[in-house]
């Protein structure tokens, strides 16, 4: 007899974590899925809320919250991922984040009660996907693949990554999320051909040029902007209805958290209409005020030219480094939900030469194209194979500041490169190195990656010791390195301090408290019964302090116990339980007597009917 | 594959692809720690080699390399001397904010004598291959420091373009 097994466990998810909205899917059987949520959303907006009562809410429901408690939630948190403060100056002016102190490398935002940083806040929201996939498949999930922006750099890749693992889920595989949509459509089907997949989203910009070979998608060159989106068209919008508002009603509203996120939500309702109207109207109610605005769709194309002619630059470049002409392109998909826009899709038809694909939805394709990912990983899915690229030029800064690259953008990944590293100085027994990305020629001018301390250098004349360094981008697009020493082959030791983000250790600890959360919220419970009783005996002994009984005591019975009261003192204001439980234990114990003793004073003085 | 400068680039990538569909890492998710570590491995080196091998000049320093002449970055600095006045004249343009359309023909004319390079590197590649012979490096070795010479103008004509 034939047994079918249901192969469940092996459930990998591909997971879109989008500046403005997040989506799940999985394969099912032969085509991928999207995974809709409890409230029967598809998808689940990147918004996150924080309630005072430490409950979380993600989505739709953390949306609504947004206009009524502004400082509680957050949303367009992916712009934050991998950046440290300096590089956010902008957003700041922007976007309401409220960063706390301490930000340098990693950044911390104040939600409520709470400062978490981005990989926390978007573990959050994974944290919900993971739920909605559980729930509609019965199983529990584990295991996920992530799509990232093609141009993210290695702290960014880290910090998405950082973020799945915090929620629970072992990330077997960032990918592309241009890349990812070729996948969603199925192109293989053409045997041969060039594509081109232009992903604009909220808050991101990508461009890749693939090459198809019978089920091998194979990455050409990719380019882009990690920060340019639909965020940015809305932010216009939103700069000049608040000053539309102020020269109307003399109220400037821009610094007050509801009102500028209830006219948020208007412009963008009258950019989506634009997008299949020639007029819309800019909407909004503020204490019984109203304001009205209507827009044609000639005017919104005058806004919003020079965001979509920052898109041009970016394909042009990764033409040019695919060394192919726009004629030769086949098919053009779109990607991401700003692509819904006429002057978008007009001007890709014009650079492209070619017709762009909007068959699949494009806020939903890179999430199916995770979920064919997520099946080639499970073996699943056959005769597909992906070959991506890195997207920036990897370095190492040599005397006088300088890049000296070792893997350049646009390599097949995984790539790697050797280098050999000696010392400067007798006797030296580490060596420093600092790898940046970018494609610039000063290390100052790219972006910091980390520093690598080689350590254990034997102690020899300077220029004597060998090192060998091995560079290995990894599938996911992100650095390994390791290191040996070149006489005695032996592996040597690699600190690494990445420039920005969280060390492995701040990520354990976080994964740690999210584990334990439920273990911490009883065991706080179980402190406040603690101090509860440590309260009713210190109550009852200072009573007993004042009474007949405490005078008969000896001084060291009454020294006894004073030092046994300090110490129930100290402990309830500290924040261990087992401290404090046995020292109202020892309190107790040693105040037995001195109980009876009153005891029996009220007992004898209600007998002779006085009061004590 | 045998030490060769001439290479059917069909062929090659055909080669590249069946090798990828057996070592790519997708392909041992499923697999041990130690089987996804070396497939990570494989493949990094089956793509560093492919990339080598697929750019003719590439290809044509690693074989120099491997045959003891390598060019290093000697003969980039040192203009070649029948460039001499091309190289003064397109300082010149690149300092006069309104010479675009000079610096666009200097590129032009470089772009035109790269590919001159080009194709008499192929005749040169092949006359390697046939005979293996010192002489035929050497002619190869100087035509690429010549070529990277060349590339250099063609960068900083490009930079002047960027800047504008």
């Amino acid at each position: 007899m034939f047994q079918i097994e249901f192969d469940n466990q092996d459930t990998v998810v591909g997971i879109d974590l989008g500046t403005t909205n997040s989506l799940v899917a999985w394969m099912n059987l032969t085509k991928p899925e999207i995974i809709p949520g409890e409230d029967a959303s598809r998808i689940v907006p990147s918004v996150v809320s924080l309630r005072p009562d430490g409950e979380v809410i993600v989505g739709n429901a953390a949306r609504a919250e947004l206009i009524d408690h502004p400082e509680r939630s957050v949303y367009s948190v992916k712009r934050l991922m991998g950046r440290g403060i300096e590089d956010v100056q902008e957003e700041l002016k922007l976007f309401p984040f409220q960063i706390a102190e301490g930000s340098e490398s990693v950044i911390r935002l104040v939600l409520g009660e709470k400062t978490l940083t981005p990989p926390e806040v978007s573990a959050l929201i994974l944290r919900q996907l993971k739920k909605n996939a559980e729930a509609a498949l019965g199983t529990p999930v584990t295991r996920a693949v992530i799509t990232v922006p093609a141009y993210f750099n290695d702290a960014q890749r880290q910090a998405t990554r950082d973020a799945g693992r915090i929620a629970g889920l072992e990330v077997l595989r960032l990918v592309n999320e241009p890349t990812a949509a070729a996948l969603a459509y199925g192109l293989d089907k053409r045997k041969e051909g060039l594509i081109a997949v232009y992903d604009l989203g909220g808050g991101t910009f990508d461009i890749s040029i693939l090459k198809l070979h019978e089920g091998i998608f194979e990455v050409l060159a990719t380019n882009g902007d990690t920060h340019l989106g639909g965020d940015d068209i809305d932010n216009l919008l939103l700069r000049i209805a608040l000053e539309d508002v102020r020269s109307e009603w003399g109220t400037d509203l821009s610094h007050n958290g509801s009102a500028v996120q209830t006219l948020r939500a208007a412009v963008i309702r009258a950019k989506e209409e634009l997008s299949f109207a020639t007029t819309a109207k800019i909407e909004f109610a503020w204490q019984e005020k109203t304001y009205q605005r209507e827009i044609t769709r000639e005017l919104f194309e005058n806004l919003i030219r020079d965001i979509v002619d920052r898109t041009l630059g970016p394909c042009r470049d990764c033409l040019r480094d695919a060394n192919v002409q726009p004629e030769d392109i086949d098919e053009v998909v779109m990607v991401g939900g700003s692509t819904r826009i006429p002057l978008v899709r007009s001007a890709v038809e014009v650079l492209f030469r070619a017709r762009p694909h909007t068959e699949l939805n494009p806020d939903e394709v890179v999430a199916l194209g995770a979920a064919v990912q997520a099946g080639i990983l499970a073996g699943k899915v056959e005769n597909q194979l992906l070959l991506d690229v890195t997207p920036l030029s990897l370095g190492i800064e040599i005397y006088g500041g300088v890049v000296s690259k070792i893997i350049h953008r646009n390599s097949t990944i995984p790539a790697s490169a050797g280098e050999t590293f000696t010392t400067g100085v007798d006797g030296q027994t580490n060596v420093l190195i600092h790898v940046v990305q970018g494609e610039r020629e000063l290390a100052k001018d790219n972006r910091s990656l980390a520093r690598f301390d080689l350590k254990g250098i034997a102690p020899m004349p300077a220029g004597m010791a060998r090192v060998e360094v091995r560079f290995l981008i990894d599938a996911n697009g992100i650095l390994n390195v390791t290191a040996r020493d070149a006489r005695t082959g032996q592996e040597q030791s690699v600190d690494v301090k990445p420039s920005y983000g969280l060390t492995d250790e701040q990520v354990e600890a976080m994964i740690e408290a999210s584990i334990d959360h439920a273990e911490e919220d009883f065991e706080a419970a179980q402190m406040a019964g603690a101090r509860v009783d440590a309260d009713t005996i210190l109550v009852a002994v200072a009573k007993a302090q004042k009474s007949e009984a405490w005078t008969e005591l000896s001084g060291g019975e009454k020294a006894g116990i004073i030092s046994a009261i300090e110490k129930v003192r100290a402990a309830r204001d500290g924040s261990d339980r087992q401290i404090l439980q046995t020292a109202v234990e020892h309190l107790n114990e040693i105040t037995r007597g001195l109980a009876e003793q009153m005891m029996n004073s009220a007992v004898s003085a209600a007998l002779k009917g006085t009061k004590i | 594959m045998p030490r060769q400068l001439e290479i059917d680039p069909k062929d090659l990538e055909k080669k590249f692809y069946a090798l990828s569909r057996k070592l790519h890492p997708d392909l041992f998710a499923r697999k041990s720690a130690q089987e996804q570590a070396d497939a990570l491995d494989a493949s990094a080196v089956l793509n560093d080699g492919y990339r080598v091998l697929r750019d003719p000049i590439a290809r044509a320093l690693y074989v120099l390399k491997q045959e003891g002449l390598d060019i290093g970055e000697q003969g980039s600095k040192d203009v070649p001397p029948e460039l001499l006045e091309e190289v003064f004249e397109l300082n010149m343009a690149l300092e006069d904010e309104s010479a675009t359309d000079e610096v666009l023909a200097a590129r032009v004319r470089f772009e035109g004598m790269r590919d001159e390079i080009d194709a008499a590197m192929q005749t040169q590649f092949a006359e390697w291959d046939r005979t293996h012979e010192r002489s035929a490096l050497d002619a190869i070795r100087g035509q690429l420091n010549r070529r990277k010479y060349i590339a250099n103008l063609i960068a900083r004509t490009d930079k002047a373009h960027v800047s504008d």
